[in-house]
């Protein structure tokens, strides 16, 4: 793993931007990014089971009024702020897959990225990433792949080798960094005072989407499109989206979220031009968060969540659910959406169905603790 | 914070992820004194101080002798090699702070520095800031104050700084030489030497004890600012220059002639009962409080004045004092001491010159530039300020990005802060939505922002 060492501190051209790109290489038209959103998204107000009677009662005021939903079928609708994502699916470049969950079964953010990144079934079982293991697998031309950031998350990391990229935007503090500062400065007289004055001053309190130097995911898609596009250029991407972790004021916090996860996939289609034809975007998070709404407008860790394909080359325009229902004794341990499909079931599928590759042979690879086992119905195109 | 945490962040420069925190906190200070290298391999590397001397004095050479056109070509070619010199430098002085075994000594080092400040925003000093540390201060901050106020006034970098190299006494044999020119007294060294470098402001001397004393100081002077060669010399007395006649500063004369008059000011200013006071005031107050506790700097300046300014005597007093190891963290780091204790907690070794240098920029302490010969103040109202804690939000999650999720800061913090982190912080790691996310809280905790 060779790092770019000039992306350190300095210069603008040394600064990372939030989200990042890491890609890899592989001799196939077919592309394929894993977008991880870190910090547990929220599945429940992502993709909306606007039929299901006890989801109004337990979100109360985090329930997302279905007049303004996306409406996908009779069962589920879209969050308003997936618009372009809305668009896909109508034209069966989208789908949703719901209640699914990797074998975590605890709610530890770093143990829960551990298992999704390294496709163990415990965490730090693996030392290796299965989208590295993806890229073992492909018939390539180089064995060289991209990391489009001063570090190689987990899951790119392993035997297949990797360089990294710093991209050069300036990244202010995330949203969510400036919210968990807020918080812990709280008791602290001085920086609590320190910290007021500096929210107020840049115009960022409470860290609202109305803040002026928020990351650009557009621009974060536009990238990603620019190596993608490339007739030589890499086949295999990996971006990280963070501040999912909605504890608090979550309806804005989410809906910003959203809004910019649906601009990142916008910008992709728009620069892949042709190649989103071929392209498979797989948006995936560690878990997902309470069935009902928590005490200060947000949601605690949960179980399930939801999971999103979206790409020219996906089979789309349908819900993929094996729907539990969210009566109380229908819950995982009386509190989470109880999982019902296998999130590493759906990446061997996925995967495979994408670069035309036994999907045995690839769950073997990419989960070789053998959890992704049970198959789903075609996602991708042939 | 427990002993351990004191002694690694209060007096040293944070803790390092892959070192052990200390068995024995006083014990591992009081040894460092005995294992402190002066000139350390970061240092080594670096060009000395009577080289770039003669460089300077080259360049002025050049630029005097080149054609009209060609002058400012001259210069600015002498511009870009001290402000490569200068980065070198900087890089120097932050790899020792990152793999120093004796992080004490070298927060002394950084102390000293900044007592006797030089400040590169006057364009000399460029070149030669870096070698003022190494030259003038690193050797001495074991040693006695006033070998250490001897090297630091007589380093070109102050000379230059402080406009002493031209001072001319009015009776000196180049003044009555060069009848006419404007060539006389500067008296920017002495105010200084005695306001900040010995016996402190307010102490009861008086315009004209500065006048004296900067007739006594003409002479001091550099190599080779005419036509001569530096050659190996970095200082030299000028008789010339120097200002005929006995001084009477602060009510004693100085009958001695020459260089020795000035050396003999200096001797007395560096044993002065109000110099101990001065100097255990700011010592006491970089090491344990803004506002020091009298007792503390009372002994301190004892231990001063009962060593004739043996600086270890007043450090092995400092340690031992109760003061310096109250739980409660009474300092907010500086930018420097923050950076340093960042790079140094996520395990970096090395950091390219430009970056430590932008870094310090951003974070409002550019180094050696503290911009006045009082040198960067030393309380938390200077550093604790609404933006330059979100700058530090801002570059604590750059170094967590960078640093990856190799560092695990739920492991990390009990180490870099041992046995000293609260509920809330621990909590906010824990509950962070990434390993990044959790350094970069551990980066700003109240904890870690204090010492």
């Amino acid at each position: 793993m060779a790092l770019d060492r000039r992306g350190f501190l300095g210069g603008a051209a040394a600064l990372l931007a939030a989200p990042r790109v890491l890609f890899a290489q592989a001799a196939t038209e077919r592309r394929f990014v894993f977008v991880i959103q870190r910090g547990a998204a929220d599945g429940l107000n992502t993709v909306v089971p606007y039929a299901e009677p006890n989801y109004a009662a337990l979100r109360a005021g985090l329930a997302i009024d279905p007049a303004s939903a996306i409406k996908l079928d009779g069962s589920f609708a879209l969050h308003p702020a997936l618009q372009e994502f809305g668009a896909l699916y109508t034209q069966g470049q989208a789908l949703c897959v719901h209640a699914v969950a990797s074998p975590y079964r605890d709610r530890s953010h770093f143990d829960g990225q551990n298992v999704l990144e390294s496709g163990g079934t415990s965490p730090y079982q693996l030392k290796d990433g299965w989208l590295n293991r993806l890229v073992g697998l492909l018939p390539r031309r180089s064995k060289e792949a991209i990391a489009f950031a001063p570090t190689v998350p987990l899951a790119l990391r392993g035997s297949a080798e990797v360089s990294s990229y710093a991209a050069s935007a300036l990244p202010a503090a995330s949203d969510d960094l400036l919210l968990r500062v807020e918080q812990l400065y709280a008791a602290d007289a001085q920086l609590h005072a320190l910290w007021s004055a500096a929210l107020d001053a840049r115009g960022m309190a409470g860290g609202q989407e109305e803040g002026g130097r928020r990351q650009d995911p557009g621009a974060v898609g536009r990238m990603a499109a620019n190596f993608l596009a490339q007739a030589q250029g890499p086949r295999v991407a990996m971006i990280e989206t963070g501040g999912w972790d909605t504890h608090s004021a979550q309806n804005p916090r989410l809906a910003a979220q959203l809004r910019g996860l649906d601009a990142m996939l916008a910008a992709l289609k728009q620069g892949l031009g042709e190649a989103w034809n071929h392209t498979v975007v797989l948006v995936a998070t560690e878990f997902g968060r309470t069935a009902a709404a928590n005490g200060t407008g947000g949601t605690d860790h949960g179980t399930a969540s939801a999971a999103l394909l979206a790409g020219g080359a996906v089979q789309g325009g349908k819900v993929l659910a094996d729907w539990p229902g969210l009566a109380t004794g229908a819950l995982h341990e009386g509190r989470d959406l109880r999982p019902t499909l296998q999130l590493d079931a759906l990446i061997a599928t996925a995967a495979a169905e994408t670069f035309g590759l036994d999907r045995e042979r690839v769950a073997h690879a990419l989960f070789p603790a053998g959890s992704a086992v049970k198959a789903l119905p075609r996602i991708v195109r042939a | 914070m427990t002993p351990a945490a004191i002694a690694l962040n209060r007096f040293g420069l944070g803790a390092r992820a892959d070192e052990a925190p200390p068995a024995d906190p006083r014990g591992w200070l009081l040894a460092q004194l005995d294992r402190y290298e002066p000139l350390p391999p970061t240092w080594q590397a670096q060009p000395r101080t009577p080289a770039l001397l003669q460089a300077l004095v080259e360049q002025q050479r050049n630029a005097r002798d080149a054609a009209q056109g060609e002058k400012q070509a001259a210069r600015q070619a002498y511009r870009r090699e001290a402000r490569d010199t200068y980065l070198a430098a900087v890089g120097a002085r932050a790899a020792t702070a990152l793999t120093t075994a004796t992080p004490f000594t070298e927060r002394l080092v950084h102390f000293w520095s900044n007592h006797f400040a030089i400040s590169v925003d006057k364009v000399a000093v460029v070149g030669l800031a870096g070698a003022f540390e190494a030259d003038a201060i690193r050797p001495h901050v074991l040693g006695r104050f006033e070998d250490l106020l001897l090297a630091a006034v007589r380093h070109p970098a102050m000379l230059l700084y402080l406009d002493q190299a031209q001072s001319a006494g009015p009776q000196s044999m180049l003044a009555e030489r060069q009848a006419g020119r404007r060539r006389g007294l500067n008296e920017n060294l002495a105010r200084e030497i005695l306001e900040l470098h010995t016996l402190g402001v307010r102490s009861g001397y008086t315009q004209a004890d500065v006048t004296e004393f900067a007739r006594a100081l003409t002479g001091w002077s550099l190599p080779g600012l005419e036509a001569e060669a530096a050659g190996s010399e970095a200082f030299r007395y000028r008789p010339a220059m120097h200002e005929p006649g006995a001084r009477m500063l602060l009510g004693r004369s100085y009958g001695e002639a020459g260089e020795q008059q000035a050396r003999a000011i200096l001797h007395d200013l560096a044993t002065a009962p109000a110099t101990a006071q001065h100097i255990a005031g700011k010592l006491a107050r970089h090491f344990v409080a803004d506002d020091p506790p009298p007792a503390l700097v009372q002994r301190l300046a004892a231990a001063f004045q009962r060593s004739a300014g043996d600086l270890p005597t007043v450090y092995r007093e400092l340690v031992a004092a109760p003061e310096a190891w109250q739980p409660a963290p009474a300092k907010f780091k500086s930018p420097w001491d923050w950076g340093i204790s960042s790079l140094r907690a996520v395990g970096v070794r090395d950091v390219a010159p430009m970056q430590v240098a932008n870094l310090m920029n951003q974070l409002g302490q550019p180094v050696w530039r503290p911009g006045s010969p009082a040198g960067w103040d030393d309380v938390a109202a200077t550093w604790a300020a609404p933006d330059a804690l979100l700058r530090r939000v801002e570059v604590a999650q750059r170094i967590a990005g960078r640093s990856g999720d190799s560092a695990d800061a739920r492991a990390l913090a009990p180490r870099l802060l041992p046995g000293s982190v609260g509920e809330a912080t621990t909590q906010a790691i824990a509950r962070s939505e990434s390993p990044a996310s959790a350094l970069a809280l551990l980066l700003v905790a109240p904890e870690f922002l204090r010492r």
